[in-house]
């Protein structure tokens, strides 16, 4: 790769390892001045570690950092911010009740007289910075009145404030119109002729290529790749990305597929999702796959009734059913395994069997009181198919293992012989142990005629688990895949948008 | 967990015992049996409210104006008895319930259909109640002659030794801990305040669990009323002033927590009869009331700092060995 100059910032051989998970092996990362590289990977790549290690969040076990060709040891965020480094997060961390100025300069106001901060100054270097990058924004304004590119601004203006050198854009156009995208490029263009060293992070193809200069691919937390986006394609970027034999991992299974379970037809939602039909067996895995934001979550909260759709039916095993409510979704069937488990999955002060029979009250209740005989044989029958370790079923759930809290998350829901399972995410932030007895577990439900929807973003698991994959984009069906259509390219292609995606 | 909870119970109960013990060396007499059982008897207004306000606090709610609410169907009832000194007290019992249950579903409906946060729902409802004993009554006295005797006696008939109003704090602390432990609904309670997200996926509604939880407080406070009144034989717009933050400590020093989803119908039963004794005692072994309060105040301190070193997260575990120890 041929270099313009010193790199801005270095990473050479940087090592990140967590408990169980090796999150980044041995990588490198090199950003120019007045260049934008493009950081490409699927999730759980490393993409977001690198991030927190450039940030200081994280300390890389080892490995060097150079800024202008000087080691140096970011131990704390405010070392990487006085570097000159500063991160633009997805979500961007911003105060809504508070001004632009106030946001733009929190932590490192202008001090005047007596050490109080110095409104008038602060305003007039918020108003230089903010017409420094072409931002109409009234630095008086109230965050929260701000649209989303104009929040996106002031996030960037806080960046300029603390004098950054290498700004990070953590998918900045995730929540950002196509205009919004637009005016997003010419403030990069903007930044690039200032020298700044830029690293941007985006799933979307046609963003890498309209905007980037290099790009760097880590898969499993190893660099791939990296090089002049002029000397790539699309298809080699994919390839690099997803590039990995998947077969071998997964389970075999038999597919022996039953009558229908679950029919949605036309279901729509204002702003999150539209005409979303399909169907599914029982005994069928169905993959969602999509990038982040394609509405996956979203539609399957409305189908378990967490939130209300505006138009669209249910089905279940040829019956139709309404449902407004998660108690409705359970009593017909349908369960919902969330994404975030320990937050909405189990309750941490209450026992396991309480947390296994949770949903189930009514069914071991008799004239309105628990029969706490029936509570505890249908939580030992569950935990027990689980292989649950614990020394008593009285034990909170707050006490047990993070693995152990999973299963008692996953036994309520098979306590209430539920006929079509969703999981969302099941295996994120799993190790790779845990993530191959999920995917065995998964396969015995299939097996047993459960009618399985799951919903994930980590391509391996979608194409070695799914018998079929419905992939999602922008609120929308983009493209329904049978067993043999299901590859990490098409995947990707319908998932980003690729008009033509052959590798 | 349930072991230190269990023994979280064992330690107030412990506390009650010092405490005893160090007032009977000022005042032998204190605790004399039949002196325990008019304390008890005292104390059971508390216990009671206690009880409706554990369940509200369990399911991360706060109910301020359980002490308005007794004021207000208090009057209620004296006025009724006023103009219809004939009707039985049955009747009367059965209007003091359902008018605070009224009264409670108000507050719950603000809190499940509107969605405002409990405490401002509570204390704005707190002040109306308060105002309407005002305009109902201008702000006159209902006293002990206007009251017919019938509906002054129930609470202090002696029934196996014991006064009416015992035996209802009794009835209630066995009715609600069966409630609470044996029921689809006292499930809910704990289930919607520990982990409101994980019982909404487990298809409990959660902002009805707390109207439900309104609801019985609200009862609970408005059969409080009637005992009250015809107990004290007087009603008037500041009955039980300021009651509704000593019933709030009772729960919290009974264990409950205020972040919800912990707490027991003994631990309220406990809390209650913890500040109750102080209640007591203290003035018969001549210290003064502001040391009741300096008590009272201390004694939640350290019951918020027991439980907050209690329910502290143990952080995960990521050791092997750490795993298999537990």
């Amino acid at each position: 790769m041929s270099t313009p100059d010193t790199p801005r910032l270095s990473l050479a051989g940087v090592t990140k390892t967590f408990p169980g998970v090796r999150a980044l092996s041995e990588v490198s990362l090199k950003l120019y001045p007045g260049k934008v590289t493009a950081l490409v990977g699927e999730n759980g790549a490393g993409k977001s570690t690198v991030v927190k290690v450039l940030t200081g969040i994280y300390q890389p076990d080892n490995g060097a950092i150079e800024v202008d060709g000087q080691p140096v040891n970011f131990a704390m965020p405010q070392d990487a911010e006085r570097a000159g480094v500063t991160a633009i997060h997805q979500e961007t961390v911003l105060f809504d009740e508070l001004r632009v100025a106030e946001n733009i300069f929190l932590g490192h106001a202008p001090r005047g007289r007596f050490g109080l901060i110095d409104t008038a100054t602060m305003t007039r270097r918020a108003d230089e910075i903010l017409t420094g990058l072409g931002a109409k924004v009234d630095p008086h304004a109230i965050l929260k009145d701000l649209g989303t590119a104009n929040k996106h601004l002031v996030a960037i203006a806080r960046a300029m404030s603390i004098d950054a050198r290498v700004v990070i854009m953590d998918e900045p156009t995730a929540a950002l119109s196509q205009t919004e995208i637009e005016e997003l490029y010419e403030l990069v263009d903007g930044l690039k002729a200032q020298g700044k060293a830029i690293l941007f992070i985006s799933h979307k193809f046609d963003e890498i290529f309209r905007i980037a200069d290099y790009y760097t691919v880590f898969r499993d937390g190893q660099l791939i790749g990296d090089g002049a986006i002029a000397g790539v394609s699309e298809a080699e970027l994919v390839n690099m990305m997803v590039g990995r034999d998947v077969s071998q991992i997964f389970p075999e299974r038999t597919r022996d597929l039953g009558d229908e379970a679950l029919k949605v037809t036309g279901y729509e939602h204002p702003t999150e999702f539209s005409d979303i039909s399909f169907s599914l067996k029982r005994g069928e895995i169905l993959g969602f796959y999509g990038l982040v934001g394609a509405g996956r979550s979203e539609f399957m909260q409305a189908l378990f009734g967490i939130t209300k759709p505006s138009a669209g039916t249910v089905e279940i095993e040829g019956g139709a059913v309404t449902i407004r409510s998660p108690a409705d979704a359970v009593s017909q069937g349908i369960v919902y395994v969330p994404e975030d488990r320990g937050k909405q999955g189990a309750i941490a002060d209450m026992p396991i069997f309480q947390n296994v029979t949770l949903p189930s009250l009514a069914r071991i209740s008799r004239k309105g009181f628990l029969k706490l005989a029936e509570e505890f044989a249908l939580a030992r029958e569950y935990t027990e198919r689980l292989d649950l370790r614990a020394a008593s079923l009285d034990t909170l759930v707050g006490n047990l293992s993070g693995g152990n809290q999973q299963k008692v998350v996953i036994a309520k829901w098979l306590a209430t012989e539920p006929k079509v399972i969703i999981l969302d995410e099941p295996t994120k932030g799993s190790d790779i142990v845990s993530k191959a007895a999920v995917h065995e577990f998964m396969a015995e439900l299939a097996a047993q005629g459960l009618a399985v929807i799951m919903v994930s973003s980590e391509i391996p698991e979608i194409v070695g688990m799914s018998d079929r994959v419905i992939v999602m984009r922008e609120g929308r069906i983009a493209a329904e895949l049978d067993r043999a259509e299901i590859t990490p390219q098409t995947l990707v292609g319908h998932a980003a948008g690729i008009s033509e995606a052959q590798a | 967990m349930k072991k230190l909870l269990a023994s979280r119970e064992i330690l107030l109960l412990v506390a009650i015992g010092v405490l005893l013990a160090i007032i009977s060396l000022r005042f032998p007499a204190f605790v004399a049996p039949a002196n325990l059982l008019v304390v008890f008897n005292d104390t059971s207004p508390l216990i009671l409210l206690a009880i409706g306000q554990m369940i509200v606090i369990l399911t991360k709610c706060i109910d301020l104006s359980v002490a308005a609410n007794l004021a207000l169907t208090g009057m209620v009832v004296s006025l009724v008895n006023i103009m219809a000194p004939g009707l039985p007290v049955l009747f009367i019992i059965i209007i003091a319930i359902g008018f605070g249950t009224l009264l409670g579903m108000i507050n719950g409906l603000l809190v499940w259909k509107l969605a405002i946060p409990p405490i401002v729902v509570t204390l704005g409802t707190m002040t109306i109640f308060r105002g309407t004993i005002f305009l109902l009554t201008k702000g006159k006295w209902v006293n002990s002659h206007e009251m017919s005797d019938a509906f002054k006696a129930v609470p202090r008939t002696d029934v196996l030794g014991l006064p009416i109003l015992s035996w209802i704090a009794i009835a209630a602390v066995i009715i609600f801990s069966i409630m609470m432990t044996r029921t689809p609904l006292g499930r809910a309670f704990y289930a919607a305040g520990g982990n409101p997200h994980a019982a909404t996926y487990a298809g409990i509604n959660v902002g009805k669990t707390q109207f439900w939880a309104f609801t019985i407080s609200g009862a609970i406070a408005g059969l409080t009323g009637y005992l009250w009144v015809s107990r004290f034989a007087v009603a008037y717009v500041d009955v039980a002033g300021g009651f509704e933050l000593t019933v709030v400590a009772a729960c919290v020093i009974g264990g409950v927590s205020i972040m919800g989803g912990i707490g027991t119908v003994y631990g309220a039963l406990l809390g209650a009869l913890f500040l109750g004794i102080i209640a007591n005692a203290l003035p018969v072994v001549n210290i003064s009331p502001f040391w009741q309060m300096a008590i009272s105040g201390g004694a939640i301190i350290v019951a918020v700092v027991l439980n907050a070193q209690a329910n502290r997260t143990k952080g995960r575990i990521i050791l092997k060995r750490a795993e298999h120890a537990t």
